[in-house]
């Protein structure tokens, strides 16, 4: 494996008695997108802040490109691109005006085409307190993209944008991905982080409780299947029958769903069920775990594995 | 066009685009100049003699001391410094290029009452037109560091009000833009001399129009000078880019400092 393109090590944030990041460590290679998850105040803006040099840290220590981000913060600041979860650009500066004022501060020529990207080219000469939360959004990514960065760093990049602005983005991480660019993602939304990480590290109270793709993670929980039925006549639903491999049970409006550590055997069993009892299948469906059901469990059982 | 060009062509344009910005730097100004060329033209016609450079000093301390303070207070509370500092906009900039921005307003303004007022009130034009322009430059300078030092260690808008009606309000009544520094009693003449505005009142008086004042313009203009060359290096070292920037800094209250040329011109002159 190559050398990583962010290396971090026992990174350490103390807020007078509150420890925001109590020791973590992770690596991210060029070209991954890495999934930041948690809750609120698990600890990911403050990783991120110490990552992109805007808090220096208490302990520790971290690389971004070679360059250490608590030394040599100027230096980073023109390898990398940041979209930040609470920043903002001047009431009355155009969506123009930023991305020739920061392209100039980078030493690059504006790039148009990413207003373009990102469904802004009508709103060049809009000032900033016009657009709307999702325009402001896409218009700080723009502005993060601009001097064409090889790692970006995206706090709740799709906060407030719409399905159709969200997919776009997406699409357009994907292709940032492609080209080389590594991503640095923290966010609320697992489907997101999901469908987009290629690794994702859950972190909780200042601690990463586990890391890895949303495949192995998902894997490493308690193992379930979630097998959901729905009958014509509901033989399922108020019913006592046991099937092989099921840890639990719940009904879910007209669905009975099952908890299988073995979903072959079970949905074999409920087929033969159903048929015993002279109802009909409507519906069936076999599940793996979402990440967002890992994390529940995870953030549940206060970060035990 | 490189980095200072477009920040400054920014930050001018904000100055006439930003409503509040575009009121204290030019209707505000200019406003107040033709109310009271026309009131005080009548009830105190000794205004009329100083009417330039009065009006000029207003105009500096409008958009400076009243205009600049809320904004770093606002940006930095709105997370646009964060911005500005993950893509390498350095604290000096930030300070700086407003800072020149607002010598740029008050030169139009100051063109616009020393054109004007001659005309319209019959106000004395100056014997030395190069002093008028310096000592405005240097006034807007000076006042532009305090309000931008002003922002910076305060810690809300509110803050702000109250630490720039502390130098405004005073500046009005003292500095001799509508009493003679002359006629104040001695205690409040040496209050004045805590202000920039009387500074640049009495620099206006010795080197623009050649008038013997109360103390010398030289000294006045030396005084303006380092005041304003130490409220910006004040304010650089007490820039905060927000507000939970941890880095350690010096206590505010060291803002303080940037009042000593002026208690020294007060002791000395």
């Amino acid at each position: 494996m190559s050398d990583p393109v962010i290396s971090v090590r026992n990174l350490k944030k103390v807020y007078g008695d509150f420890v925001a990041v109590g020791g973590i460590s992770f690596d991210v290679q060029r070209g991954e997108i890495f999934g930041l998850l948690g809750p609120n105040g698990a600890g990911k803006t403050t990783t991120l802040e110490c990552l992109e040099g805007l808090r220096r840290p208490d302990g520790g220590s971290a690389s971004i490109l070679g360059v250490d981000p608590g030394r040599e913060p100027r230096k980073l600041w023109n390898l990398i691109g940041v979209q930040l979860q609470t920043s903002g650009l001047p009431a009355a500066m155009s969506a123009n005006e930023a991305l020739r004022f920061f392209s100039a501060y980078h030493g690059v020529a504006p790039r148009y085409d990413l207003l373009e990207r990102l469904g802004l080219h009508d709103k060049l000469n809009a000032q900033y307190c016009q657009l709307s939360v999702g325009q402001q959004r896409r218009l700080a990514l723009a502005v993060a993209l601009a001097h064409g960065p090889r790692v970006v760093f995206l706090d709740e990049p799709t906060a407030g944008l719409d399905v159709e602005s969200r997919s776009e983005l997406h699409a357009l991480m994907q292709e940032l991905r492609l080209g080389g660019t590594t991503l640095i993602l923290a966010t609320h939304d697992m489907a997101e982080a999901e469908k987009l990480a290629d690794r994702v590290a859950i972190l909780l109270r200042g601690k990463i409780v586990t890391i890895g793709t949303p495949r192995e993670i998902t894997a490493t929980g308690a193992g379930w299947t979630k097998v959901s039925v729905r009958t014509e006549r509901a033989s399922l639903l108020q019913n006592g029958a046991s099937f092989p491999a099921v840890r639990r049970r719940l009904e879910q409006e007209d669905y009975a769903v099952f908890f299988s550590t073995d979903p072959g055997p079970t949905v074999s069993a409920i087929i033969a069920h159903v048929e015993a009892q002279a109802d009909r299948l409507i519906d069936l469906r076999v599940e793996r775990p979402s990440l967002e059901e890992r994390f529940l469990e995870i953030t549940q059982n206060g970060g035990a594995q | 066009m490189t980095a200072f060009a477009q920040h400054f062509s920014f930050e001018f344009r904000t100055g006439l685009r930003d409503r509040s910005l575009l009121l204290l730097n030019y209707l505000f100004p200019l406003g107040f100049y033709v109310m009271m060329g026309y009131l005080m033209g009548s009830i105190n016609p000794q205004f009329i003699d100083t009417m330039i450079p009065a009006m000029i000093v207003f105009a500096v301390l409008s958009g400076t001391i009243l205009g600049r303070p809320s904004t770093v207070v606002e940006a930095r509370e709105a997370g646009i410094f964060r911005s500005f500092r993950v893509n390498g906009v350095p604290a000096l900039s930030i300070l700086a290029i407003p800072a020149l921005t607002s010598i740029f307003h008050t030169l139009i303004v100051g063109a616009a009452i020393a054109l004007t007022a001659g005309p319209l009130f019959k106000a004395p034009l100056p014997v030395h037109w190069p002093a008028l322009v310096g000592i405005t430059v240097l006034a807007a300078f000076t006042c532009a560091g305090l309000g931008a030092l002003i922002g910076v260690i305060s810690a809300n808008s509110q803050v702000t009000i109250l630490w720039s009606q502390l130098i405004y309000l005073p500046s009005m009544m003292l500095s001799g833009m509508m009493v003679p520094m002359s006629m104040l009693p001695k205690g409040l003449a040496s209050l004045a001399k805590l202000l920039p505005a009387t500074y640049a009142m009495q620099a206006f008086q010795g080197l623009a129009y050649g008038q013997p004042g109360q103390m010398d313009p030289r000294a006045c203009v030396a005084i303006l000078a380092a005041g304003g060359l130490l409220a910006f290096a004040l304010g650089i070292l007490l820039f905060r880019w927000d507000r939970r920037n941890e880095t350690r800094r010096p206590h505010p209250a060291l803002a303080a400092l940037a009042l000593l040329p002026y208690a020294l011109g007060a002791a000395l002159l």
